[in-house]
């Protein structure tokens, strides 16, 4: 491009308002200000415009315009990411994809939805009920969060256990790359001729393309559902109730833990009556027909005694299972109202590990002063402690930030991942560097360059570059205590 | 016994020569996917063992040689099984082998295919670096997703040196139930039971019957066969009915004549095509015998939301998969050249320009 940066940025500018209505195309940085950051609020970039197009040939345009000036685009769903995965980058524009947000299809034969990527998780299964049918993965943000997020982040939910991710139940994308060129990948039968470039879509963070539309399995919605409280005096006995269960014979539809300060918090917001004098409770689902229910439900009791539960209730009636359902989903805010500000942490380790993982965690929780509170998807190992500070008292912000950095550490020490369902983002690019060796990550870069030659697409997130590990290894050097703290390192 | 060292010598010598490589397993594969010329061989197979298997956590791991009948025996000690129920093909089939075939069986439509249940995989790419993706955990959305897009690749972007599996339990019980239909009757009835809550697990139709198995508790079984009804198999019946389709032992797959496979969304209504047709899946996956024009089989299959392979027998010296469009095909050679910039790994055996 010739011209000066100023009439370059103009024109840039110029040829995108011709191309979307009034509405379509902010940037006063008062209109910018709500675009910010996603869910993980102390990562902030002002981008340079925000553009909301309204179906897949406005997209295709901005991309190709943003191609033509060499911009960056950062994709953006509803906002809810926790990983930073929508937060602007410096001179780039947002691509909003919430004005997509028709549900195109729902085919009863075939049991599929075809959708935009602005339609927010729960509508699905909201449109798909009356025919007896839902969307499975159920993030506890699923009154927000939009479908295309879902898919960049491979999301889960309480009942994945059983159900599965998103990437176990999307059939088919609709996909832009970084210059537009529109790509079907998947397809609507079992599977598709070729790579499954599907999977590598799911939780691909936006980097390697934007989703126009997703095509998505139904499920029939089960005859019966009852959940199960159960009580524990310690995290261990109710982590052992776990493995009991799944080494029995029986996946649960959800089977959740949460410790005693989640506990509180959660029953202080919901009042959903669960134990407050608990060191951990355990929420299990089970579902299917009517007299399977009983049998089930027999068996998890007696397992649950055995394992030493001191109390248990169950929840038959749709009311109070929801009401139960509710304290869970409902715990992150719950704990948010315990402190200023809270960090939410999202590693997977083994399930037979959990016990010395909580106790490190509260050794160093007692080490940092800062209290953490622990939600966990028991059943599928991944761990969501809430680190607890106050970013304006002096230090907190950091040390929860180290606090966190080292919980991560040890889940991949333990053999499990620093991320289950929030993804990388910007927030564990460092992270990114314990878990993975530099070949490792030159292979996932290649990855990018084939999807993204010019590297346009959410540029900076999810994988860290190899120069930036090397200085992170040098660092390391001294015991994790990172040299000038001051220095932003994101 | 571990033989990655050997393995990664030997592809960094190739790599350094730019030499293609032949990656087996079993090496009896041969018939699926593209016939290409004689390279040297990687020999996978004695790369065997179970390397960590916790029941309880749910998951397995084991090096990509080890024999498929060796897992599913070590499985079923412990109750439990590989959920996708991958067809052997063969008493040596290795579990590399049929996870780059990416093959699943009749419990594919209800529980999830190979693909769904990989949770992890150690490799070694076309530069011979050994790397690992993925892990042991149920959940991990870490760097993208490159287990998953190695099952089915035909060892085209890289050697599966190790893999993590998912696994669950047994079903308590299995029951098989049989209708008389016709071809429209069976995918009718194959999709509204499939939107509702039962607990099915297989589905056929062979040419006048449809089969339909139950799996779950004995009570579950019980409720839903009462609502399903139809003649019951003998319990040593339904499980060798199932075991010879998913061995291509059942009698519509006997004979040379080329067997071609159609993937089409599974309501899809009988397609107008002489000869015989054997349904699965739900309607999902279905099979075809003889010489047939493949452009237009492939075109008839995308109408309906799919794709055509020639499986096996035919001419395999062409193409056997459906070809990409040509975005998607360019995509495709660029991911390649990412994993393999030499192209030595089995190149050809997908497509011909790959
Ligand atoms: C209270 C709370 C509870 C949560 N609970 C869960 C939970 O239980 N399970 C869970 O998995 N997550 C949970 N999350 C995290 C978050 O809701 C999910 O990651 C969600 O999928 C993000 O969707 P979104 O539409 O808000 O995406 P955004 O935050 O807008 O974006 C997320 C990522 O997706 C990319 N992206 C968005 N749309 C597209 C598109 N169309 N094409 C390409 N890339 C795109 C963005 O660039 C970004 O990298 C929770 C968050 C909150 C705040
Ligand atoms: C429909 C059908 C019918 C068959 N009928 C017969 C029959 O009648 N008689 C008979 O003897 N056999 C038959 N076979 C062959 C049967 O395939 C073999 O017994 C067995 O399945 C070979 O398994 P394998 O794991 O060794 O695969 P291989 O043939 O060795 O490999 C299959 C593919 O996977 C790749 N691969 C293997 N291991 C790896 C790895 N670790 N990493 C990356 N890529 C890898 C190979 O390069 C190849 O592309 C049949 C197979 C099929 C599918």
């Amino acid at each position: 491009m010739a011209g000066s940066p100023d009439s370059e940025h103009a024109a840039f500018l110029s040829a995108l308002r011709a191309l979307l209505p009034d509405d379509g195309l902010l940037t006063q940085s008062e209109d910018l200000h709500p675009y910010e950051c996603d869910g993980l609020s102390v990562l902030r970039e002002l981008p340079l415009a925000v553009v909301l197009p309204r179906h897949r040939a406005e997209v295709q345009a901005v991309l190709k315009i943003c191609q033509q000036y060499a911009v960056a685009v950062v994709p953006r769903g509803a906002g809810t990411g926790l990983s930073g995965g929508a937060r602007p980058c410096a001179g780039a524009i947002v691509l909003s994809l919430a004005r997509l947000k028709q549900i195109r299809a729902l085919d009863t034969s075939n049991r599929t939805a075809r959708v935009q990527p602005g339609v927010r998780n729960l509508a699905i299964s909201e449109a798909a009920r009356p025919m007896g049918l839902y969307y499975a993965p159920d993030p506890s943000s699923q009154i927000a969060c939009t479908i295309g997020g879902n898919v960049a982040e491979n999301s889960g939910g309480v009942h994945c256990l059983k159900y599965g991710l998103t990437v176990h139940n999307v059939l088919a994308l609709e996909v832009l790359d970084a210059s537009g060129e529109r790509l079907e990948i998947g397809s609507q039968a079992p599977d598709s001729p070729g790579y499954d470039l599907l999977a590598l879509m799911m939780g691909s963070e936006g980097l390697l393309g934007i989703v126009t539309e997703c095509t998505l399995r139904l499920l029939p919605v089960p005859e019966n559902t009852l959940v199960l409280l159960a009580a524990f005096a310690s995290v261990v006995a109710a982590a052992d109730a776990v493995s009991a269960i799944i080494a029995a014979g029986i996946i649960p539809a959800g089977l959740e833990m949460m410790d005693q300060l989640a506990i509180e918090a959660a029953e202080d917001f919901v009042h959903a009556g669960y134990p407050r004098d608990a060191a951990a409770i355990l929420l299990c689902e089970l579902d299917g027909t009517e007299a399977e229910l009983q049998e089930r439900l027999r068996a998890v009791e007696k397992l649950l005694q055995r394992q030493g539960a001191t109390s248990i209730r169950i929840a038959a009636d749709a009311e109070t299972r929801l009401l139960l359902w509710k304290g869970r989903k409902a715990a992150f805010p719950a704990v948010g109202r315990l402190a200023p500000d809270y960090y939410c942490m999202d590693g997977t380790i083994p399930r037979k590990r959990l016990a010395e993982v909580l106790e490190q965690i509260a050794i160093w929780s007692a080490e940092y002063g800062l209290r953490v509170a622990n939600v966990f998807h028991a059943g599928d190992g991944n761990l969501h402690p809430l680190i607890l500070y106050d970013a304006n008292v002096e230090e907190q912000l950091h040390a929860a930030e180290a606090l966190g950095q080292r919980i991560l550490e040890l889940c991949v020490a333990v053999g499990g991942s620093i991320t289950g369902e929030h993804g990388v983002g910007v927030e564990k690019l460092d992270s990114m560097c314990a878990q993975f060796t530099p070949a490792e990550l030159a292979q996932l870069h290649r990855i990018k360059a084939a999807f993204d030659p010019e590297g346009r697409l959410n540029p900076g997130k999810a994988v860290p570059s190899l120069h930036r590990c090397a200085e992170l290894g040098a660092m390391h050097v001294h015991h994790g205590q990172l040299p000038f703290p001051e220095l932003e390192r994101f | 016994m571990d033989q990655r060292e050997r393995l990664q010598e030997q592809v960094r010598e190739a790599f350094q020569q730019s030499r293609p490589l032949q990656i087996q397993g079993a090496g009896t594969k041969r018939f699926y996917g593209r016939k290409t010329a004689d390279a040297e061989p990687l020999l996978l197979r004695e790369h065997q063992g179970i390397v960590d298997y916790e029941p309880s956590e749910l998951f397995v791991t084991l090096r990509a040689g080890t024999s498929l009948q060796t897992l599913q025996e070590q499985l079923a000690e412990a109750g439990q099984m590989l959920p996708f129920e991958p067809p052997f093909f063969g008493a040596e089939a290795t579990i590399g082998g049929t996870l780059a075939c990416g093959f699943s069986g009749p419990r594919r439509p209800y529980a999830g295919s190979a693909r769904d249940y990989v949770l992890g995989v150690h490799m070694l790419n076309g530069l011979g670096e050994s790397l690992r993706f993925g892990g042991q955990v149920m959940k991990n959305v870490a760097g993208y997703d490159v287990s998953r897009l190695l099952v089915g690749s035909l060892g085209t972007l890289g050697i599966l040196l190790e893999v993590t599996l998912k696994v669950l339990p047994r079903p308590e019980r299995e029951l098989t139930l049989v209708h008389d239909t016709d071809m429209a009757t069976a995918i009718v009835r194959m999709n509204q039971w499939a939107g509702q809550p039962l607990p099915l697990s297989a589905s056929a139709w062979d040419g006048a019957h449809l089969y339909l198995r139950l799996s779950g508790t004995e009570k579950a079984v019980a409720a839903a066969q009462s609502k399903i009804g139809g003649a019951v198999l003998d319990e040593n019946d339904g499980i060798l009915f199932w075991k010879n389709l998913r061995e291509h032992r059942h009698v519509f797959f006997q004979g040379s004549a080329a067997l071609w496979r159609l993937a089409v969304a599974p309501a899809t209504p009988p397609l107008a095509l002489p000869g015989q047709t054997l349904i699965e899946w739900g309607g999902g996956q279905r099979w075809l015998r003889g010489q047939r024009d493949a452009s237009a089989l492939q075109t008839l299959a995308a109408e309906h939301g799919g794709h055509a392979t020639l499986f096996r027998g035919g001419d395999h010296a062409k193409e056997v998969f459906q070809p990409l469009p040509p975005a998607l095909f360019a995509l495709h050679q660029r991911l390649k050249n990412a994993f393999d910039p030499h192209g030595i790994l089995n190149p050809g055996r997908l497509y011909a320009a790959l």
